[in-house]
């Protein structure tokens, strides 16, 4: 019978089963972070034990830090205590810290993938739980909590529950102006929040492998949104390329020899999946979330849900976002007011995200009143865009160009909007209060939230472009 | 880890889908490293925007503010993978939570904690939330993870279903990593065989092999 990716990876990985009957699955790099490792590296340190593998173990401080240009360990006071935690521990137990003035520092799911630390067919986790972002590559990852942290920390692998597998075929051609953000964000609309509970997800057809590799770590990055704790785009020729001569990847006659073993991963013709889903994408055009799930969703110039059109039982739900999200039924969105703009995250702060903002901007200038904040995925993305001056368009159309964090994405680092605000934002979760007391997220693309920043309010793009 | 075998208490009805932990244990104004675990339980929730207490959100009411077991309904605990989702539920008293489903992640961070994680089919999880509502704190649940039975007033009992392997977990309150340890050796011998058979994957830095 023939074996899907995710098999092939996971029954690679299976050290033995538990007694319990849980597979331990070796954990091949493992990346913490400031917020949830102290407690972890504390229980350890209680525990008697130590990190058993700290050469294949990192900590990313990436959750915290101010996003303030120039900022240090005090420009955010909550922060230092979680930073110096971490450096002491990690000190303590061998682990090399990205820290705030590393050439490696940045969001730990960038970072992985953009120095070739994480690989195809690697197993990875991070206690974050869009650790997911990684199967762009065609690794496998695990967002995992503080105690199951501290069990890999302490034991190298993962006691896991073997999942079941989902293939997404995702067919067309997408709309010119749409990015991997829209392909996501539709997806959520058509499965939910809940529809890969208990799966794997394995992205495939057409859409999946014309996405650019920053495009798939994209796709993979809202995998957790649709209740999948991993999903996962098979390598091809694109990722092969995109990791040559990546400092960390194999080189020479190893590089040779790790090419025939990732050509080996894609799932066999016969792989079996136990859910298939289809997911039309042609000629998809901007998507925008318009309440407080991510599966809110729909196309920028469609109209917010009518609750009366709704079978009864749903109606509450979606009565409740409208109020919360400040929107009458039946709404168009395109013309609301924007307070803020986030460009930033582990979704969407690579540098092809970067660029695809900066496109839009350029020569303009961000309407007066509102806030417009872009923070890159790490300290190498935003050197990369300073070299080409993308920055530089950024700045002079008045954003405000940031230090890499995850900032607005979860305001871990205080970096939060004011109640009432509306937030056009590359994130990942539009949840009631995350972004502040009362903010109101949508989730967009890089294109769109720029182009909100400029004209102060939600725009349709597509009718933009066209110079309507 | 403590064990579980059976308790008694308050249900707590929480009757909504997709429950996400940004809303059980929500950030406030940044991150703190120690918490009041009891207090950030569905604070922005708990309060309106001036501070004040939502006298009827279920947590505010008196006969709720601490309780044995909560009641929710679909993909409860989606979202983000933070632990503190599931200590704010420890801090006041809840060690055993009845769903129509778990997000995979939040499920195993309540095993992990000591929590036990019931999932009940539509049938039987509509009788106990009408017992619960009915009840409204003033009668007593009971869970026994030995017999798999949820009891309520009125001679309700339920069964419920859980692996073997969870069970025994929970029943015994065994140290994960203690567990696992005990394969050392399996450990050790499979990273010298991935050594040899895949040597990039046992180098994090593999520009030097
Ligand atoms: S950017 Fe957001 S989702 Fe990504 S790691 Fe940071 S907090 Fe988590």
């Amino acid at each position: 019978m023939g074996r899907s990716i995710f098999d092939k990876i996971w029954d690679a990985h299976v050290v033995c089963q538990r007694m319990d009957g849980r597979d331990l699955l070796f954990i091949d790099r493992h990346i913490t972070h400031e917020l949830h490792a102290p407690h972890a590296f504390k229980k350890l340190k209680a525990a008697g034990r130590k990190v058993r593998r700290p050469d294949i173990t990192f900590s990313a401080l990436d959750h915290t830090p101010a996003s303030t240009p120039g900022r240090d360990d005090n420009t955010n006071p909550q922060s230092k205590p979680f930073l110096d935690a971490v450096r002491a521990a990690s000190r303590e137990n061998g682990v090399r810290v990205f820290d705030l003035d590393d050439a490696d520092y940045g969001i730990s799911h960038v970072v992985g993938p953009e120095i070739g630390m994480v690989l195809p067919g690697a197993t990875h986790a991070v206690p974050d739980s869009h650790a997911c972002t990684v199967g762009g590559l065609g690794a496998l990852a695990f967002g995992c909590g503080t105690t199951e942290l501290e069990h890999v920390l302490a034991t190298q692998v993962m006691a896991l529950v073997r999942p079941k597998r989902m293939r997404v075929h995702l067919e067309g051609k997408i709309g010119a102006l749409a990015s991997a953000k829209d392909v996501a964000l539709k997806i959520l609309s058509q499965i939910g929040v809940s529809g890969g509970r208990g799966h794997i997800i394995e992205f495939a057809g057409p859409v999946a492998r014309a996405l650019s590799i920053e495009g798939r770590l994209t796709l993979c990055n809202l995998t957790i949104e649709m209740g999948s704790r991993s999903g996962l785009v098979a390598p091809d020729d694109k990722t092969f390329d995109w990791l040559y001569g990546r400092p960390w990847a194999p080189k020479g006659a190893m590089w040779d020899r790790a090419l025939a073993h990732w050509r080996t991963l894609p799932s066999d013709e016969d792989a079996i999946f136990e859910r298939e889903v289809t997911v039309d994408c042609h000629g998809l055009q901007p998507q925008i979330t318009w309440g407080t799930d991510p599966a809110q969703v729909i196309e920028v110039n469609g109209h917010a849900p009518n609750p009366a059109d709704l079978p009864a039982e749903q109606r509450g739900a979606i009565e409740r976002a409208l109020d919360y999200m400040g929107l009458q039924a039946g709404q168009p969105l395109v013309g609301l007011p924007v307070h803020r703009i986030f460009i930033g995250s582990c979704t969407n702060a690579r540098l092809p995200d970067l660029q695809e903002a900066a496109e839009i901007v350029r020569g303009q200038h961000v309407a007066q009143g509102v806030v417009a904040l872009v923070s890159a995925g790490s300290a190498r993305v935003k050197r990369e865009a300073e070299a080409i001056g993308v920055d530089k368009v950024f700045r002079d159309a008045g954003f405000i160009w940031g230090e890499s964090a995850c900032s607005m994405c979860a305001g871990a680092n205080g970096d939060r909007g004011e109640a009432g605000e509306r937030i056009l934002s590359t994130t990942n979760r539009n949840f009631e209060n995350r972004q502040g007391r009362g903010v109101r997220t949508h989730l967009v693309g890089p294109a769109l939230a720029a182009a909100a920043a400029i004209a102060g309010k939600i725009v349709d793009v597509p009718k933009m472009k066209a110079g309507e | 880890m403590k064990a579980f075998t059976r308790i008694m208490g308050t249900a707590i009805p929480f009757l909504e889908d997709d429950v996400n932990t940004d809303q059980i244990a929500p950030m406030g104004a940044g991150a703190r490293m120690s918490e009041d675990y009891a207090q950030t339980l569905f604070q922005h929730r708990r309060h309106s925007a001036d501070g004040a207490e939502i006298p009827d959100f279920v947590f505010n009411q008196p006969q709720f503010r601490t309780g044995a077991m909560l009641i929710s309904g679909r993909n409860f605990g989606c979202g983000s993978s933070r632990e503190s989702a599931v200590w704010t539920f420890l801090a006041i008293g809840v060690t055993c939570i009845i769903t129509r489903s778990f997000a995979d992640m939040y499920r195993e961070n309540c095993l992990q904690n000591g929590i036990l994680p019931i999932t009940l089919p539509d049938a039987q999880a509509d009788q106990l939330e009408a017992a619960v509502v009915a009840a409204n704190g003033a009668a007593p649940f009971a869970v026994d993870l030995v017999s798999q039975e949820i009891k309520g007033p009125h001679g309700l009992r339920i069964a419920f279903d859980i692996s073997p392997a969870d069970r025994a977990r929970l029943l015994e309150g065994l140290d994960d990593i203690g567990l696992t340890l005990k394969h050392k050796a399996e450990i050790e011998a499979f990273e010298k065989k991935m050594a040899q058979h895949i040597p990039w994957s046992q180098r994090a830095d593999a520009s030097s092999l």
